[in-house]
């Protein structure tokens, strides 16, 4: 998405089109992502539950990943899961 | 031509807003301002001025409700003072982010503390990087008819700002004067129905005041500095076709015998009539001494200043307010940014004078110009000085 320049912003920056948000990736701001071990993953869902970014989606094959578009790499998933199923990995 | 009729400002700046068909007001009555809002209150409630009047807890409140109210479409206006400038200080930047075209009378008095009720400029100062248009009136006259004109200015479509009007506390809300208020059939003809940029309605969503990173704040501010200077052409325009109308004219920058001056006096606000007695003394004795009146602060009127004060040979700056620690009176400050770039410019004197109400009499004035004539070499220019404090 390119950037627009500041005589193409829209007046007092109002937003026309309704769930735009979406296409705002704060995937960008991640420095650590987050790495499932599907072996030790008892399909619980407490990432799921916990990631405050909604980005955690649960697999066909019931395990999960998260949406690296939106996953800010917080952590929040790895430190709940008490099977340690999910590391932090470096970025880069 | 309207109706010659005598008033107290403040009610009569609440009849010129009540002409002006707002939609809404949300006043928090604070003194000076406080009869502004009670009348304004009674217009509606009396039928006379279809608005919806919304009795807000604070001035924060009242900000707020006005910017939600503006982002709907709806012709709002505001009014405050001081402390109660101060709790809507947050809002303001994001009222005129938002290009939301608000009007707002400020009775300028003292900011606390020492709490006092008086007149200066204290409290719009800090207000002065919101990013609003603001414009500084004489009279009761000035009062009236500059609080129809925000409305137009503020909603033309190449403005869209919010709009403040600063009006002296006491010295000029609280006197009882004779105007000419316009008519209700004139005032409509001046003012077309407001035309929003974009409004808050559930038929066509749309999102208002949404959050932005450093990928785009920068060109928001950008964006925000253009429209506010650009501001200005059409101020110039919404004044000259009110005085095609009305017969009174206004200018950003008013002179009084300062063609031919060689010591000349800059004013904001109602000091400028005081300080025009002055001048007429001093030409009684023969000194070559003008005024020159500052009415728009916001956007600065480069230009104008420039060409109004460069030929002189000395010019006293006057400020209503300090900027501790700083460098003089934030008008000082302004006009000695204006006139860096001048190979010919007067040398600058900076009194800093009448805080929280302190009466300032013609021989002060006076006294001022004769301080600034004896100093011969120059020695105190570039600097400022608390007038009149006890040593």
């Amino acid at each position: 998405m390119a950037l627009k320049t500041w005589k193409e912003l829209p007046i007092g920056c109002v937003v026309y089109e309704p769930g735009s948000a979406s296409e705002y990736h704060t995937g960008s701001w991640r420095s650590q992502r987050p790495v499932w071990d599907d072996s030790k993953c008892i399909k619980c869902g407490i990432c799921y539950v916990f990631c405050p970014e909604g980005c955690v989606q649960q697999t066909e094959e019931g395990f999960f990943k998260a949406n690296m578009d939106y996953c800010k790499g917080c952590g929040i998933c790895a430190h709940e899961c008490w099977p340690k199923a999910i590391a932090m990995v470096e970025e880069g | 031509m309207g109706k010659r009729v005598g008033m107290e400002v403040a009610m009569a700046v609440a009849e010129a807003v009540g002409l002006c068909n707002i939609d809404m007001a949300a006043v928090y009555p604070i003194t000076p301002q406080s009869h502004i809002a009670e009348h304004l209150s009674d217009l509606v409630a009396d039928g006379k001025v279809d608005a919806e009047f919304v009795t807000v807890e604070s001035e924060h409140s009242a900000m707020s409700a006005v910017i939600g109210a503006s982002g709907t479409g709806a012709r709002t206006y505001t009014a405050t003072s001081s402390q109660g400038l101060m709790l809507m200080h947050e809002l303001l930047p994001i009222a005129s982010a938002m290009r939301l075209p608000i009007c707002m009378a400020i009775a300028n008095r003292a900011v606390s503390g020492p709490l006092n009720i008086l007149n200066d400029h204290t409290d719009i100062m800090p207000q002065r990087d919101s990013g609003w248009i603001s414009i500084f009136v004489e009279n009761g006259q000035e009062a009236i008819d500059m609080s129809i004109i925000a409305f137009k200015i503020a909603e033309h479509k190449d403005v869209m700002l919010p709009v403040n009007i600063n009006i002296d506390g006491f010295q000029l809300t609280h006197m009882v004067e004779p105007f000419e208020m316009p008519t209700q059939e004139e005032v409509d003809k001046f003012l077309p129905p407001f035309v929003p940029h974009a409004t808050l309605h559930p038929a066509k969503p749309v999102t208002m005041g949404a959050f932005a990173m450093s990928d785009y704040f920068a060109e928001i501010m950008k964006a925000k500095d253009e429209a506010l200077k650009n501001s200005k052409k059409v101020i110039l325009e919404v004044w000259s076709e009110w005085a095609k109308l009305f017969g009174r004219s206004y200018k950003p920058v008013e002179a009084y015998k300062s063609e031919d001056a060689e010591i000349l006096m800059l004013t904001m606000g109602s000091m400028g009539e005081t300080a025009q007695m002055a001048i007429d003394e001093l030409r009684g004795r023969g000194i070559k001494a003008g005024l020159v009146k500052l009415k728009l602060w916001r956007p600065f009127p480069f230009a104008e200043v420039k060409a109004a004060i460069k030929h002189a040979k000395k010019l006293i700056v006057t400020d209503r307010a300090i900027s501790f620690g700083g460098p003089g009176g934030p008008v000082f400050s302004e006009i000695k940014s204006a006139l860096y770039t001048e190979t010919q410019r007067p040398l600058i004197y900076n009194y800093i004078y009448g805080l929280g109400g302190r009466d300032v009499p013609v021989s002060d004035f006076i006294g001022m110009f004769e301080k600034v004539l004896a100093d011969l070499a120059g020695k105190a220019a570039d600097t400022y000085e608390f007038w009149g404090v006890r040593e």
